[in-house]
């Protein structure tokens, strides 16, 4: 028989190998899956595989995706540090994506075309996550509940704008005007799509890791995240620390839609975010809501996600099985946190 | 003698390269009360927890009624008519006392057992005095109430052996007298107790027999605890002698902090009515009262945490006006929180985040926004060393030490910025002798250099120890104000009842 004991400390090579751990748990219990709709397992990890990281057009596509990921898993590392449960990154990454859109169609110099995008996109998705924040602030609105549901709202203001006044009027598709060609994110690599955005998501986990362990706003956000009375006893406005966490978090998912428009897409359309946002949950939560940890863990999920498209293509079993990869490993690192906690143990055994 | 109930045999247990048990011989026998000793970190709590099954012990065996048992959970544990009351309870708060009760009890066919439960529960409340109303939300009860919960849950469990875990704590003195004589009625009965306490007066006004822990070693099996003097016993838990530190004279200055006629809304607990009060530097003000008399309010409105409805709170000169524990911090004022672990520390940060968290902002710790971890680091490492607080660094998790360490951690906070006054609540709750000295000497030296000390406690023997005046709270009411000189034990609990002072 087993059973758990409680931890006094927590080694440090765990914040590595629980995230193996449960990566590696995952495939396992996916295989399982593959093996049911009738391909080889080993064969389709191994298109996967191939098809995401086998070959330096493979790594750039992986790189492109990992990017809205690594700013939806920042801003969501960065709301869950304070115990802001932000799980509206999907609704504040399209809020900067319509943002950036609408400032992107206006002719003006490239650079400052980028920079206005970035700033437009980052203030739209601070002002949504503004919302529950101060809901949860004001009234203790669950910030649970309110942050989702705003997905929706967001999502279907969306869909009146590009169904609406911002239809294509000549193919009536439901897809806004492109942004202007001068302010389409340069492209660093020729034949490829990797763009500006992708190194400024790389540059953005350094800093917002920076501004966490490094900054009194970080201190801040730790203490009331793992203790508001404390912090409150001790002179820290837990309110203001919360709506800053907030405004944060929001225009990192902001920044995620901008990058989604400025370097990939050059416009809104209604699936232009396959659920970043929640695979930001996913990612933040694999990194340990640590913003150096989210880079791999986005990398992890960016390759699931191109391999998987490939993989159904060439072993038929269906592309959604990146969904349940993702959920999987959700659930397996949310079971692995537990050993930071606890030990198992054998008991029993001596009689 | 009777065979004892229960019979714990070269029980061992490490947690790595701690030993905390280390082949530790108990007994007890039906209708005994014993006594379990030894200052924080001895091993008592982990010795209980092997008892009650929520640590596999590494070597040693566990008699039931003289027969071996395994007991690798707390079901096997109450199936061996084992119950224990943890120092926190487990209480659902919403549901009411006989629905707390009955949770995890198989009803008859599937459905719960209400009128069993309530017959039970008012048979129990009358047999050892622990009423209680079955339909009260436990949300509502005191935490006395709550405590008489856990045990009657434990006696309606089928219980025989109750482990009760430092259960004075958190009570006041008039409910330690209602808990005691419960006891003496359950041992009356044939159940035997195991008493945790760090209270010596307590351990030996109510146990038969002790058994002192050091070092998760038994030092001491004390036979006559009514007969053996507290310092006898204070030196088997310590390993050395405990001499009270001693109260000189000292010449108060001008006034440091002063109330004037504070009243505020009952917002949560007791509110103050009309409360007017003065600490002089150099000075010790004692504030006696029965938890729940409005200390807590005192202590938000001096802190900084609460406005008050009227009055005025000035300290060092100045008046407050924005009531917010920085302005209050900015004054002079130093903090020694009630609970450690809510409004004092971090506990899942490293221990050097919880001792520069009141001043994170200052150049002390961070300069345009940015921390200085060194200097963060290097105070911490200091306060570490000059308060002797035992823990591996300063990056250690502040959870992970036991209160006595925490206490010194909190102080050293505080006195390493020269506080002008200092608000103090139950600075010694739960701490062992040994930790409880050093804090008491800490509070006369901070008095010698000219600080003004207020203490809200219960512990009245301590307040007469430390304090140069003491007032009485009753009712969110200063009911009076005593030198201690004039101060008896007897005179203060008449006076925490509500009955008028005359000074």
């Amino acid at each position: 028989m087993f059973r758990l004991e409680a931890r006094t400390s927590t080694p440090g090579w765990f914040n590595l190998a629980l995230p193996l751990l449960a990566i590696g748990a995952t495939l396992v219990l996916c295989s399982g899956l593959i093996a049911l709709a009738g391909a080889g397992v080993i064969e389709a990890y191994g298109v996967m595989f191939s098809a995401s990281l086998g070959d330096s057009y493979a790594i750039t596509e992986t790189l492109v995706r990992a990017t809205p990921m690594i700013f939806t898993g920042l801003a969501v590392a960065v709301a869950f540090r304070a115990k802001f449960w932000n799980i509206g990154a999907e609704g504040q990454l399209l809020a900067g994506a319509v943002a950036s859109c609408a400032v992107g169609a206006i002719p003006m110099p490239g650079p400052l075309a980028m920079l206005l995008m970035a700033l437009a996109g980052a203030a739209a998705g601070a002002a949504v996550a503004l919302v529950p924040a101060t809901l949860r602030v004001k009234f203790r609105v669950d910030d649970v509940v309110s942050s989702l549901l705003l997905n929706s709202v967001i999502f279907y203001g969306l869909m009146a704008l590009i169904e609406g006044p911002w239809k294509d009027s000549f193919s009536g598709y439901p897809i806004s005007p492109p942004i202007e060609d001068s302010a389409n994110f340069p492209v660093l690599l020729e034949g490829t799509r990797l763009h500006l955005g992708v190194v400024a998501a790389f540059l953005a986990a350094p800093v917002i890791w920076f501004l966490i362990a490094r900054t009194t706003l970080g201190f801040r956000i730790r203490v009331v995240g793992e203790n508001p009375e404390a912090a409150r006893y001790g002179g820290i406005h837990v309110e203001r620390v919360l709506i800053s966490t907030a405004l944060l978090s929001g225009a990192l998912a902001g920044l995620a839609g901008v990058g989604e428009v400025g370097g990939v897409h050059f416009q809104v359309m209604s699936d232009i975010s396959p659920g970043y946002g929640y695979s930001g949950i996913v990612v933040a939560m694999l990194a340990r809501l640590n913003p150096l940890g989210v880079v791999p863990a986005a990398l992890f999920l960016a390759a699931v996600m191109t391999g998987a498209e490939a993989m159904s293509r060439a072993t038929g079993v269906p592309a959604f099985l990146s969904d349940v990869i993702q959920g999987t490993a959700l659930l397996a690192m949310l079971v692995a946190l537990l050993f930071t906690a606890y030990r198992v143990r054998r008991v029993g055994a001596a009689r | 003698m009777p065979a004892p109930l229960i019979e714990m045999r070269g029980i061992s247990k490490s947690f790595g390269a701690v030993m905390a048990n280390e082949a530790v011989d108990l007994s007890v026998a039906p209708g005994e009360i014993l006594g379990l000793l030894g200052e924080n970190g001895a091993g008592k709590t982990t010795l209980m927890n092997v008892l009650f099954g929520a640590y596999a012990p590494d070597a040693g065996e566990i008699l039931v009624q003289g027969r071996p048992a395994t007991i690798n959970s707390s079901a096997d544990a109450l199936a061996a008519g084992i119950g224990m009351v943890h120092q926190h309870f487990h209480l659902a708060p919403r549901l009411s006392v006989l629905e707390n009760l009955l949770i995890g009890i198989p009803g008859k066919s599937g459905r719960i057992d209400r009128a069993g439960g309530r017959a039970r529960l008012n048979e129990i409340g009358r047999q050892h005095g622990l009423t209680l109303d079955p339909d009260l939300p436990v949300s509502a009860l005191s935490i006395g109430e709550q405590q008489r919960l856990e045990i009657v849950k434990a006696l309606f469990r089928g219980a025989r052996l109750l482990i009760l875990d430092e259960p004075t704590a958190v009570l006041a003195p008039t409910e330690v007298d209602g808990l005691f004589s419960a006891l003496r009625s359950m041992a009356a009965q044939g159940l035997g107790i195991i008493f945790i306490s760090h209270k010596l007066n307590e351990v030996r006004a109510l146990t038969h027999r002790c058994v002192v822990l050091r070092h998760g070693r038994v030092t001491g099996r004390v036979d006559a605890p009514a007969s053996t003097t507290s310092s006898e016993m204070a030196r088997l838990m310590c390993g050395h002698e405990i001499v009270p530190p001693a109260r000189g004279p000292s010449t108060p200055g001008e006034a440091v902090l002063t109330l004037d006629g504070i009243s505020t809304s009952r917002h949560s607990g007791m509110a103050l009515r009309d409360v007017s009060l003065s600490v002089r530097a150099g000075e010790i003000l004692g504030i006696a009262g029965v938890a729940g008399n409005g200390q807590r309010a005192l202590a938000e409105v001096i802190s900084g945490i609460r406005a008050p409805d009227a009055g005025r709170l000035t300290i060092a000169g100045k008046m407050v006006s924005r009531f917010s524990p920085r302005e209050v911090q900015a004054l002079g004022l130093g903090r020694i929180p009630e609970d450690r672990m809510t409004t004092g520390l971090v506990t899942n940060l490293p221990l050097a985040d919880s001792m520069v968290l009141p001043r994170i902002g200052t150049d002390a710790f961070s300069r345009n926004g940015l921390l200085r971890p060194d200097a963060i680091r290097a105070f911490a490492e200091a306060q570490i060393k000059a308060y002797d607080i035992r823990c591996p660094g300063p990056m250690t998790r502040a959870g992970a030490l036991s209160g006595g360490n925490l206490q010194k951690a909190l102080l050293a906070r505080e006195l390493a910025f020269d506080p002008k006054v200092l608000i103090v609540s139950q600075p010694t709750r739960g701490l062992d002798i040994g930790a409880a000295r050093f804090i008491h000497e800490k509070f006369l030296d901070m008095r010698a250099r000219g600080c003004g000390i207020i203490v809200l406690g219960e512990d009245l023997e301590e307040l007469l120890m430390l304090c140069d005046r003491i007032a009485v709270i009753y009712e969110g009411r200063i009911v009076g104000t005593l030198d201690s000189a004039d101060a008896t034990i007897a005179r203060l609990g008449l006076m925490m009842t509500g009955a008028e002072g005359h000074s």
